[in-house]
C-alpha cells in the first residue's frame, strides 16, 4: 500500500513538472496590454486587438489596471515587467516619460491619416508625447437611471452636490481628479478659472470643504465598469461615471440612463510602452496600428469615445448609433478639457491628500 | 453528559439549558447559513447577486469552465497548489519526525519559528517576498508562488503531523530497529504506514491553504499567474459577475469534500493507532 | 570498577542521544533552510527598506559629498561647490532619466519640491558650466533657500529613519528638528488605533459567540459533538474568498438580511449594513470564529468533570461552581483562543478591503496601498514592520501560554 503511495506520489509529481513548463515557459509572438476593462477594453480588443493579432500572428492578452503610475513603477523598479502596453492618461504619461518608466515613441514613424493628412497634423493637438500616442478622448459626467427620475433628474453639476434636492447616494471615482475640479465648479468656479484655484492651498481646502459636504453619502468605485452597475442595482441614485459605459449600457443592455452633460471633463487616453518589456518592437507596431485612422473610426463602432485623428471622424458613418454620443457633438451645459501638465506636476500631493481626507 | 437534564436541576436551570441550546443554535446558523445562501445563487439564470430566484440555470457554470480566463486560473491555481502541498509536506513531515525526538534541545523554538509563517500577516510576507523575489527574477513566475504557498502551508503539515506522532507508539520503531531495520527501513515500513492519514491531512491542509490563497497572487503574480482566488478577488472589486457565485460554489463542494475526506483519514488513523474511541 | 563502568554506560547514553539529536537536527535542517529563504529573508527585506533609501546617496552622490564637506548650519543657503556639485549630479540623473524619481522622493518630504528640482533638472543639459548658483537660482528661487537643501541633506544618509517617522505621523524638518506632520496628513496613529479597536471588537465578539458554544460541544456526547463541529468546520473550511462574497451578498441593500426584514416589515428603507464597519466586524467575527472555539473546546474537552460535581456535592451554587471551579480551568484554553482571533485579526487585508468603506481599512490596507498606489515603499515596509513587530510580540505571549503545538485543528 506504501508502494502504491510512492507510485502515485511520483506520477503526480512528474505530471506536474511536465505541465508546469509550458505554464512558465516563454510565449510566441504576445504582447500584454493593459487597460480599463469592461465596455472600453472590448471596444479596443474588437477594433485594435482583433485586427492586429490577425495581421501579424500576435497573441494578445488583455489586462485591467487601475491608472496609477505606481502600478507600472513598481514593475519597472523591482525588473519585473508584467505588461508590454499600457492605456494611459496624459499627466500620467508626462510622468512616467520623465521618470524613465516608458519608452520613447517616434513620432516621426507614424503613418499618415487615411486622407493623406501627416500625422502631425492629423492628431488633434497634444496627441502626440514623447513617450505615448493619443488614441481617444472620453468624459467624465453624471449619470444617473431615467427609470428613477424621469425627467425631474439632475441636470447640473450643482444638483449633484444637492443631497436636499436628491437625496440619496452619489458614485465618485476614488481618484482626485475631476473630483475636485468639480467640487470647485459645483461650489462657483468658472471653469478657465478650475486650474488657477486648485493651484492654491486655498483652493485645495474649498474642493475638500465642497466635498465634504457629500462625503458621508459617496460610494467609492474604482474600475469603470462599476458605475452602471451601482446604477442598475440602486446603490446610487446618480454617479460619475465614464460617458461611453453608460451610453453602451443603454444601447446594448436595453439600460436607461440619462447624461448630465453639465461640467463634464474630457479626458484623453494614450497608449505607452513600459521600459524594459521585451517585445518592445512589437509594441512600437501595435501603437502605430491601433493609432491609424481606420482602427481609431473602428472603435467607435463599441463606444462612444472621440478619436484623437481627424481624419477618424470622416471615417464615422453617420448610421453609427454612437455618433451622437461623442464628447464634442454639442452638448448642453458646462464643458473642460483636464489640465494634464496641472495633474502631472500637483498629482502626488493631491492624491496624498485625498487619500488622507479618505481615510479620517 | 447528555442532554437529558437531572432530575435535580430547577425550573431556571432549565430555562438556562434551553436558553444555552437556542443561543448555540444561532452560533450554528450564523457560521454556516452564509456559506449555504451562496449555493443557490450560483444557479440563479439572472445576472443577479440577490433572491428570489426565478429561473435556475447553469448557465455560471458553463460560463466558469469555457471562458478561457477562468480555465486558466483554476489550471494555475491546481498547479501551484499541488507543487506547493508537495513540497510542504515532504519538508514538513521530515521535520515533525525529527521534531519528535524526546528532549531535542531547542525544539520549542524551533516549532516556534516553524509555525510562524500561520501568524505573521500575509501582505508582509507577500510585500517581503515581492522585494526578495524579484531581486532574485523569480516573481513573475509560478515558483515563486510556489514557494510562498508552501511555506504558508508548512505549519499546518508540522502541526498535524506531530500530533499525529504524539499518539504513536515509539516502542514499534525500537522494535524494528533491534530487529535489524535500519532508521530509512523503520520509518519507510513501520512508522509511514501508521502515520500517513496524518501527513495526508497535512498535505490536505496546505492544498486548502494553498488554493485559496489571494494576497500572495496579488503581488507576486502576473497575468499569466492569475489563480481562481486572484480572478474572483477581480471580479469582486469590479465586475461582479455571477460566474465568481458558481466558483464559490464549486469551492464549497470542494470545502465539504475535504473535511469529508478529513473525517475519514481521521478516523484511519485512530484505527492504525490503535486507539479505542 | 563499578563506578567505571557506570560512568562508562553514563557516557555512552549521552553520546548516543547526541546522536540521535544529531540526526533529528538533520531531518529538520531542509525545512528550516526553506523556511529561512522563503519567509525570514523576504521578512528582513521588509525590514531593511524601512530604513534603507539610498536614492539620494546613489543618485546625487557628489551633491552629499559636497554637502558634507562644507557642512554649514541648517538655515544657510549651501556655497557654490555644492551648487556645481548637484549640477554635474543632475546631468548624469537627466541623461538616465531618474530626475524624476529624485523629485519624487523629494516631495514626499515637502510637497511642491518635485516641481523646484524638476524645474532645475529640465534645463540643466542646457549649460555646460557655471556659475551655478545664479542657474539654479533662475530656475526657481526656492534652491536659495535652505529648504529644499533641507530635506536633501535629510535624505542624504543611505539609512535613515524618515519612514518610521512617517509611520507615526511625524516628519523631519528641513532644520532638522521632529515636528508632526501637517493636520490632514495625519492618519497613521488613527489607522492604529482602529485596527486594534476591530480586532479588540471582533474578539470580544468571538468569544461571546465562541465560548456558549465551546461550552456545549465539550459537554455533549462525542458523536453528538463531532456532527455540530462540522458546522463550525466547514466555513472554516470554505475560501475567504467565499465567505466574504456570501456576506456581501447576505448584506447587501437587496440581499437576503435586508429582504428578509422589508418583507417581515420590521423596516421600511433597507439599512445599510455593508461597506461600513458593520459589515467589517461581523464577517471577520464570522472567519475568525472556528479558531476562536476549537482551542476552547480542546481545553474544556479535558476538564475532568468530576470537579463541577464535587464543588455541587459540596453545596456550592450552579453559578459559584461555573464562576469558582470551571471557569478558572478554561483560561489556558481562552487565553489561547482570543490571543490567536487578536493576532489574525490584526494582519486582515482582504475582509475589510472587500467589504468595508474607506474608513475601514486597517494597516494591512494601508501597506499594501503604499506598496501600489502612491509607490513608497520605505514607508510601507515601515508600517509592514511596525505590524510585524507588534505580531511578533502577541506571538511571544502566546507561545508562552498555549505553546505553538496547541492550535488543534479539529
Amino acid at each position: 500500500m506504501f508502494n502504491k503511495i510512492h507510485l502515485s506520489a511520483l506520477t503526480v509529481v512528474g505530471a506536474a513538472v511536465i505541465a508546469i513548463l509550458p505554464a512558465t515557459g516563454a510565449a510566441q509572438q504576445a504582447l500584454t496590454i493593459a487597460s480599463w476593462g469592461g465596455a472600453y477594453a472590448t471596444s479596443q480588443i474588437e477594433a485594435y486587438h482583433k485586427p492586429f493579432e490577425a495581421k501579424t500572428g500576435t497573441k494578445i492578452t488583455s489586462v485591467d489596471w487601475g491608472g496609477t503610475l505606481g502600478e507600472i513603477s513598481a514593475q519597472v523598479k523591482s525588473g519585473n515587467v508584467k505588461w508590454d502596453v499600457v492605456d494611459l492618461e496624459a499627466a500620467e504619461a508626462l510622468k512616467g516619460c520623465e521618470e524613465g518608466l516608458l519608452e520613447k515613441i517616434d513620432p516621426a514613424k507614424l503613418p499618415a491619416g487615411a486622407d493623406g493628412t501627416p500625422a502631425a497634423k492629423d492628431f488633434i493637438p497634444g496627441m502626440i508625447l514623447p513617450c505615448a500616442i493619443g488614441v481617444i478622448v472620453y468624459s467624465n459626467v453624471v449619470a444617473y437611471d431615467k427609470a428613477k427620475y424621469g425627467a425631474n433628474g439632475p441636470k447640473t453639476l450643482e444638483d449633484f452636490f444637492n443631497v436636499t434636492k436628491f437625496p440619496g447616494k452619489r458614485g465618485l471615482k476614488k481618484d482626485p481628479s475631476v473630483t475636485l475640479e468639480w467640487a470647485l465648479m459645483a461650489d462657483g468656479v468658472a471653469v478657465g478659472d478650475v486650474y488657477k484655484v486648485l493651484g492654491t492651498p486655498a483652493g485645495v481646502d474649498r474642493a475638500f470643504k465642497k466635498l465634504d459636504t457629500i462625503k458621508n453619502d459617496v460610494v467609492w468605485w474604482t474600475a469603470g465598469a462599476q458605475p452602471p452597475q451601482l446604477l442598475a442595482s440602486g446603490e446610487v441614485v446618480m454617479t460619475h461615471t465614464w460617458h461611453g459605459r453608460v451610453v453602451t449600457a443603454n444601447l446594448t443592455e436595453k439600460k436607461d440612463f440619462a447624461i448630465v452633460w453639465d461640467g463634464q471633463v474630457q479626458i484623453p487616453d494614450l497608449y505607452a510602452i513600459i521600459k524594459g518589456t521585451k517585445n518592445s518592437a512589437l509594441a512600437q507596431d501595435f501603437i502605430r496600428f491601433a493609432s491609424s485612422s481606420q482602427p481609431l473610426a473602428d472603435q467607435a463602432k463599441w463606444i462612444p469615445y472621440a478619436p484623437t485623428r481627424k481624419s477618424s471622424l470622416a471615417l464615422i458613418p453617420a448610421s453609427n448609433p454612437y455618433k451622437v454620443w461623442l464628447p464634442n457633438a454639442g452638448h448642453p451645459g458646462r464643458s473642460m478639457s483636464t489640465n494634464s501638465q496641472f495633474w502631472m506636476e500637483s498629482g502626488d500631493d493631491l492624491n496624498k491628500r485625498f487619500a488622507a481626507w479618505l481615510a479620517k | 453528559m447528555s442532554a437529558a437534564l437531572p432530575l435535580y436541576t430547577t425550573p431556571l436551570q432549565r430555562i438556562g439549558h434551553w436558553i444555552l441550546w437556542i443561543f448555540c443554535a444561532a452560533v450554528l446558523v450564523f457560521l454556516i447559513a452564509p456559506v449555504l445562501v451562496v449555493a443557490p445563487l450560483a444557479f440563479n439564470n439572472e445576472p443577479y447577486f440577490h433572491f428570489p430566484v426565478k429561473v435556475y440555470s447553469l448557465r455560471w457554470f458553463h460560463e466558469l469552465f469555457t471562458n478561457p480566463a477562468w480555465l486558466h486560473a483554476i489550471y494555475n491555481s491546481v498547479i501551484t497548489a499541488v507543487l506547493a502541498t508537495l513540497l510542504a509536506t515532504t519538508l514538513g513531515t521530515l521535520a515533525a519526525v525529527g521534531l519528535n525526538h524526546h528532549n531535542l534541545p531547542g525544539k520549542r523554538l524551533i516549532m516556534a519559528v516553524l509555525v510562524s509563517p500561520m501568524i505573521v500577516p500575509v501582505v508582509v510576507l507577500a510585500v517581503g517576498s515581492y522585494f526578495f523575489f524579484s531581486k532574485l527574477g523569480i516573481a513573475n513566475n509560478l515558483l515563486g508562488i510556489v514557494l510562498v504557498h508552501a511555506v504558508l502551508g508548512m505549519p499546518f503539515v508540522v502541526i498535524t503531523v506531530t500530533a499525529t506522532l504524539g499518539g504513536f507508539d515509539m516502542n514499534l520503531m525500537r522494535a524494528a530497529r533491534g530487529l535489524g531495520a535500519s532508521q530509512l527501513t523503520a520509518f519507510r515500513r513501520v512508522m509511514l504506514p501508521i502515520v500517513w492519514p496524518g501527513v495526508l491531512s497535512g498535505a490536505l491542509f496546505a492544498f486548502a491553504t494553498s488554493f485559496d490563497e489571494v494576497v500572495v497572487v496579488l503581488f507576486l503574480g502576473g497575468p499569466e499567474q492569475t489563480t481562481l482566488p486572484r480572478q474572483m478577488w477581480t471580479g469582486l472589486r469590479e465586475q461582479l459577475s455571477p460566474t465568481i457565485l458558481s466558483a464559490a460554489f464549486m469551492l464549497i463542494l470542494f470545502a465539504i469534500s475535504m473535511l469529508l475526506l478529513l473525517e475519514l483519514l481521521r478516523r484511519r488513523s485512530v484505527a492504525l493507532r490503535g486507539v479505542v474511541e | 570498577m563499578v563506578a567505571d563502568s557506570t560512568t562508562a554506560l553514563g557516557q555512552r547514553l549521552r553520546k548516543a542521544e547526541r546522536r540521535g539529536h544529531f540526526w533529528a537536527y538533520v531531518l529538520i535542517a531542509p525545512l528550516f533552510l526553506f523556511v529561512a529563504l522563503s519567509f525570514i529573508v523576504p521578512l528582513g527585506t521588509v525590514l531593511l527598506n524601512s530604513v534603507y533609501d539610498p536614492i539620494i546617496s546613489d543618485n546625487l552622490a557628489h551633491t552629499v559629498r559636497a554637502l558634507d564637506a562644507w557642512n554649514g548650519p541648517r538655515d544657510q543657503v549651501p556655497p557654490e561647490p555644492v551648487f556645481a556639485a548637484l549640477a554635474q549630479d543632475l546631468k548624469v540623473a537627466v541623461q538616465e532619466q531618474k530626475a524624476g524619481s529624485i523629485a519624487n522622493r523629494l516631495n514626499i518630504e515637502e510637497s511642491g519640491l518635485r516641481t523646484i528640482f524638476m524645474r532645475a533638472a529640465r534645463r540643466v543639459a542646457a549649460q555646460e558650466e557655471g556659475p551655478w548658483t545664479p542657474f539654479f537660482e533662475a530656475a526657481d528661487p526656492a534652491w536659495v533657500q535652505p529648504l529644499i537643501w533641507g530635506n536633501i541633506r535629510n535624505l542624504a544618509a543611505p539609512t535613515h529613519s524618515l519612514f518610521f517617522l512617517s509611520a507615526l505621523d511625524s516628519r523631519r524638518l528641513a532644520d532638522d528638528s521632529v515636528a508632526p506632520q501637517p493636520e490632514d496628513q495625519r492618519i497613521h496613529i488613527t489607522i492604529y488605533l482602529r485596527t486594534l479597536g476591530v480586532a479588540l471588537t471582533v474578539t470580544l465578539a468571538c468569544l461571546a459567540l465562541g465560548f456558549p458554544l465551546a461550552y456545549l460541544l465539550a459537554h455533549l456526547r462525542d458523536k453528538t459533538a463531532n456532527l455540530l463541529l462540522i458546522l463550525v468546520l466547514l466555513p472554516f473550511w470554505t475560501s475567504l474568498l467565499v465567505r466574504t462574497t456570501a456576506w456581501m451578498v447576505v448584506l447587501q441593500k437587496e440581499g437576503v438580511i435586508n429582504s428578509l426584514l422589508q418583507a417581515l416589515g420590521l423596516i421600511a428603507e433597507p439599512l445599510p449594513l455593508v461597506f461600513n464597519r458593520f459589515g467589517v466586524v461581523t464577517a471577520m467575527t464570522h472567519i475568525l470564529l472556528p479558531f476562536m472555539i476549537l482551542p476552547m473546546y480542546s481545553v474544556m474537552r479535558q476538564i475532568p468533570a468530576s470537579y463541577v460535581r464535587a464543588a455541587r456535592s459540596l453545596g456550592a451554587s450552579p453559578s459559584t461552581t461555573f464562576l469558582r471551579v470551571y471557569l478558572p480551568q478554561c483560561v489556558p484554553g481562552i487565553g489561547a483562543g482570543a490571543l490567536l482571533v487578536f493576532i489574525l485579526a490584526l494582519g486582515y487585508y482582504i475582509t475589510p478591503a472587500l467589504l468595508g468603506g474607506s474608513t475601514d481599512q486597517m494597516i494591512s490596507y494601508f501597506v499594501a496601498d503604499n506598496m501600489g498606489r502612491s509607490l513608497n515603499w520605505g514607508l510601507a515596509s515601515a508600517l509592514a514592520a511596525i505590524l510585524l513587530a507588534a505580531v511578533l510580540v502577541l506571538y511571544a505571549i502566546y507561545d508562552r501560554i498555549a505553546g505553538p503545538g496547541n492550535l488543534k485543528l479539529g
